[in-house]
């Protein structure tokens, strides 16, 4: 490829994992939106980091950016030429220009011909403009939480900022951002590399590597699962896999090398799940299980280096861990001396949020609320018991397994099955891909738990704005939704949400964003059917499905619009309510015609009353000609008080014999 | 293998090198080295100030009667504070931990994301907990916010675990197994005193007396801050002293927390209490030091 390779690197302090990749699309945004403004044709771009780079590489582009073209207005045709000759104002032009009159051209505007010059601008070095521009791209790169460090009102970024390569070809491009100079010196692994290393475009990754970075992320992680395959091979174990610990370990190093450690067996008579707990969130290792899925006494650790000469990194590993099941065995044991029921009380000292008081209270509200919705014995002694294990040492320590350890401590002490099992699941689901309780206890348990934090704090005005959402109330909502939906309880909204039309409000936009954003369906249709209602949630489903199927057969989309028009036209009049229309007052012809359309239509009414969405708006299509031919022929706002107020009445009952399974004028028609 | 008082000769020696005074800790109970007026109170304003200290940190709830191995009522940190904070800071601190024996090269070291927030101090920043061998050893932060204020020059703050630092490099599984000094243990100076305190902490100290001196000490602030404005020779205002009963209050608070004395409608009431005092600390001591530059 012809053109000049292009690399930047941003050096900085260790950046949280998790926002490396976001920050690397963000990266290659910008770079390629400086690019388009500049005129340059799309460069082919890719991005690379590590905890301690973000890497922008290009090839092909130009030395020089594009010359470019200007049209400079002179004087009107008419003033500048009498008799074809230049007259004083054409040449004065010219002279401006620099050029002789014969380089002018004519161009017709609105106002008439106007006598021009094209000026070529020659394009400037890419160099420079990549010197000019990058200062202010790289600050501009968005990260959920920034910080300053070289003095108050100094530049912001997720980390100092501690050097900069920026090469084009074999030249720095010279600017500097936050009192760094970009050169042509990188910095090697903090322990495996030199801390200064000259670098061009073309040696830069195996100049890296040299140096203790492996700066793909990709590479990495196959070192990672080739370090894994290997320390497991014939052992008979495999790893628990574990995509988003995966990820964290990708980016938290930059050059991953797998040790597999040990644990004593006799941990392992305490639960996987706080076994996991610990490894994974506590300490980032991998579980490890046997051929039977049963979680094995060995765990892997992912360092960021090349080796465990002398086995002090496993052992150190596997100290902290004795350290921490130590606790856990701890907490185990001390936790199950007070039953959860027991516990009931002290949960009057836990804050569940200022404003809505302690947990102690929030339970009563909880068991009420799974006995509104019908809650068996065993719901209402999940609702009863599902928070006590706040109280606990293990939830303290490792919070993650709230709910989690209420259902294992609820186990061990004799619960049933279906109160167990709904107290370890009624946080659930956690997010769009989390599973939903498996058991109707567990679903109601936690609609419950959702429906009251959205309740209250709508009620305190905690309602969130844009990014803000400190109670997590959209996930909250949105488990509301898919536990309605997804498990089709026949439980109508409006009933859970207290009467609060902020809150209904609330849900309308999570049930748009649920249908659009994780089902599918184009906005205008959900919006279509959410505004005819959205009491029953699985109905809502059925009527979208439907409008979904027909949205592309022929005439749906000249029948939404016809219904647009109506709408506009009832509404133009102030008309309102139904009544019935009379039929004496009806001419002959296009309206009688409609009028009979209407009352074949009344059958419509038996199919939605069965829900049976797609025939009932099948009905709709022979109805086009109708419309079309009506407006063509009557006039609506006749003179006569009466017949006006007629046509009115037969056109709102048309309309509101489709409108309980959608507002068709949401419908976006080409039209 | 270093015992645990050579490890903070070490670690003084080394910081001092780097042009740190060296303070000793201060005399009133803190929670943690970021309370004491050394960092608090020098962080702010314009000037810049390096300084490393040992300082034992007193968390009453943290104390379990000296029967578990990792968990402490009191423990020593030690705490630096370089402001503003060098281009080098990261290697410095890494070689600080080659002056204590550590050969890094024979180790796994990771910097994870961990942002430090007081609420009692109006005070926040970004930076990591530093992990060896998968354990915590230091907590490193870029002090953005102190008092309620953004400050002028950004300083770094570190702060060691000095007793799973040294549990870490003699291979000890409980801290009271550390050797303090050649032949004494660290079970021999402190297991008494842990398990002691944790009784007080937890059964007999006084609630009654506790709420009394809370709020003889919080009456006590806000009369010298409600004095400071009109007093004539500002320079020369017992600010400092003023710091104190906010110290005492964070003590206390945290006494009346491992009582179970605090409700849950209090708690939050009682730390935007103490808040308020170290707000308004903070901000008469940085007008004292405006006016010191100024003059």
């Amino acid at each position: 490829m012809s053109g000049l390779p292009f690399l930047l690197e941003i050096g900085t302090e260790e950046i949280p994992d998790w926002m490396i990749p976001p920050a690397l699309k963000d990266l290659q945004r910008l770079f390629q939106e400086l690019l388009d403004s500049q005129g340059f044709s799309p460069a082919d771009l890719w991005v690379d980091g590590t905890p301690r780079r973000l890497v922008l590489r290009a090839t092909g582009l130009p030395a020089r950016q594009p010359d470019s073209e200007e049209l400079l207005t002179g004087p009107p045709k008419v003033a500048a030429f009498k008799d074809g000759q230049p007259t004083p104002a054409a040449l004065g032009f010219a002279r401006k220009m620099g050029v002789e009159v014969g380089a002018l051209e004519l161009q017709s505007t609105p106002r008439g011909e106007y006598v021009c010059y094209r000026k070529k601008v020659a394009g400037r070095a890419t160099r420079d403009l990549l010197a000019a521009g990058l200062p202010e791209l790289i600050l501009k790169i968005y990260f959920p939480k920034t910080m300053y460090w070289s003095g108050k009102g100094g530049p912001r970024f997720i980390r100092p900022i501690r050097w900069i390569v920026a090469l084009l070809g074999d030249e720095v491009a010279p600017f500097e951002v936050a009192g760094v100079q970009a050169g042509r010196a990188t910095s090697g692994h903090r322990l495996l590399g030199a801390p200064v290393i000259p670098v061009t475009t073309a040696g830069y990754e195996e100049k890296l590597r040299q140096n203790g970075v492996l700066l793909a992320a990709r590479e990495r992680q196959e070192k990672i699962e080739r370090e894994v395959a290997s320390l497991l091979a014939g052992t008979g174990l495999r790893l628990k896999t574990d995509p988003g610990l995966m990820e964290t370990l990708v980016y938290i190093t930059e050059y991953p090398t797998a040790v597999l450690g040990s644990f004593d067996p006799g941990y392992l008579e305490l639960p996987e799940e706080v076994l996991v707990t610990v490894m994974r969130h506590h300490q980032k290792y991998f579980s490890v299980v046997d051929s039977a899925g049963r979680i094995a006494p060995h765990f892997v650790a992912v360092m960021n280096t090349d080796a465990d000469p002398a086995g002090l990194v496993r052992q150190g590993n596997e100290r902290v861990l004795r350290a921490r099941f130590n606790d856990a065995r701890f907490f185990w044991v001390v936790d199950q001396r007070k039953p959860l029921e027991a516990r009931l009380e002290d949960l009057a000292h836990v804050t569940y949020q200022a404003k809505l008081g302690s947990y102690r209270e929030k339970t009563d509200r909880i068991v009420d609320l799974v006995r509104q919705l019908g809650g068996s014995p065993q719901a209402v002694r999940a609702a009863t018991l599902c928070k006590c294990d706040l109280t606990t040492e293990m939830v303290k320590e490792f919070p993650e397994l709230q709910g989690v350890m209420g259902g294992l401590y609820a186990r061990a002490q004799g619960e049933p099955e279906e109160v167990w099992r709904a107290i370890c699941e009624h946080y659930q689901p956690v997010s769009m891909e989390d599973a939903i309780p498996s058991t109707l206890a567990g679903r109601l348990v936690s609609l419950a738990d959702k429906l009251d934090a959205l309740r209250g704090c709508f009620a305190q005005g905690l309602i969130p704005s844009g990014s803000r959402d400190p109670f997590a109330l959209r996930r909250a909502a949105q488990g509301v939704v898919r536990i309605l939906l997804e498990e089709e309880l026949p439980v109508p909204l409006p009933a859970l949400l207290g009467g609060d039309a902020q809150l209904a409000e609330f849900f309308r936009d999570r049930l748009e964003y649920y249908f659009r954003e994780v089902r599918g369906y184009p906005y205008d249709e959900v919006r279509a059917v959410l505004v005819a209602g959205y009491s029953d949630l699985a109905d809502v489903e059925r009527r979208l499905e439907a409008i979904h199927a027909v949205r592309h057969t022929p005439d749906f989309e000249a029948v939404a619009a016809s219904f647009k028009r109506i709408k506009n036209i009832l509404r133009q009049a102030g008309f309102e309510g139904r009544g019935e229309v009379d039929e004496t007052l009806l001419e002959a012809g296009a309206e009688w015609g409609l009028y009979a359309m209407l009352t074949a239509f009344r059958m419509a009414r038996r199919l939605l009353a069965r829900r049976d969405y797609v025939d009932a708006l099948e009905c709709m299509a022979p109805l086009r000609p109708h419309v079309d031919k009506f407006f063509d022929e009557v006039l609506v706002n006749a003179p006569d008080a009466r017949i006006r107020q007629n046509r009115l009445t037969l056109l709102g009952n048309l309309l509101s014999e489709f409108s309980a399974i959608a507002d068709f004028s949401e419908i976006v028609t080409t039209q | 293998m270093h015992s645990f008082q050579e490890i903070l000769f070490r670690l003084k020696h080394y910081w001092a090198e780097r042009g740190c005074v060296i303070q000793e800790p201060y005399d009133v109970e803190v929670g943690a080295g970021t309370m004491c007026p050394e960092t608090f109170l020098r962080v702010l304003g314009p000037k810049p100030y390096r300084v490393a200290y040992i300082q034992p940190s007193r968390r009453p709830a943290d104390g379990r009667y000296g029967e578990n191995p990792n968990r402490l009522y009191k423990h020593w940190q030690l705490q630096v504070i370089l402001k503003p904070s060098p281009g080098d800071i990261v290697e410095q601190y890494l070689d600080s931990l080659k002056a204590i024996g550590i050969d890094l090269r024979q180790h796994d070291m990771k910097f994870e994301e961990d942002n430090w927030e007081s609420p009692t101090l109006g005070a926040w920043g970004m930076g990591w907990q530093v992990m060896l061998d998968g354990l915590e050893i230091t907590q490193f932060t870029y002090f953005q916010q102190c008092g309620g204020v953004d400050l002028d020059l950004v300083p770094a703050e570190l702060t060691y675990g000095l007793e799973r630092l040294t549990a870490f490099l003699q291979g000890k599984d409980s801290v009271y197994d550390i050797e303090w000094a050649p032949g004494v243990s660290y079970r021999d100076v402190r297991l008494a005193e842990e398990v002691q305190f944790s009784v007080y902490n937890f059964e007999l100290a006084d609630v009654a007396t506790l709420w009394k001196l809370f709020e003889l000490h919080e009456r006590e602030c806000h009369r010298l801050l409600d004095a400071f404005p009109d007093y004539p020779d500002q320079k020369r205002f017992p600010v400092l002293a003023a710091y104190d009963q906010v110290l005492k209050c964070s003590h206390l608070f945290n006494l009346l927390d491992s009582r179970g004395a605090i409700s849950v409608t209090e708690r939050v009431a009682v730390i935007g209490r103490v808040r308020k005092l170290a707000v308004g600390v903070a901000a008469a001591w940085l007008e004292q030091e405006t006016q010191e530059v100024a003059a």
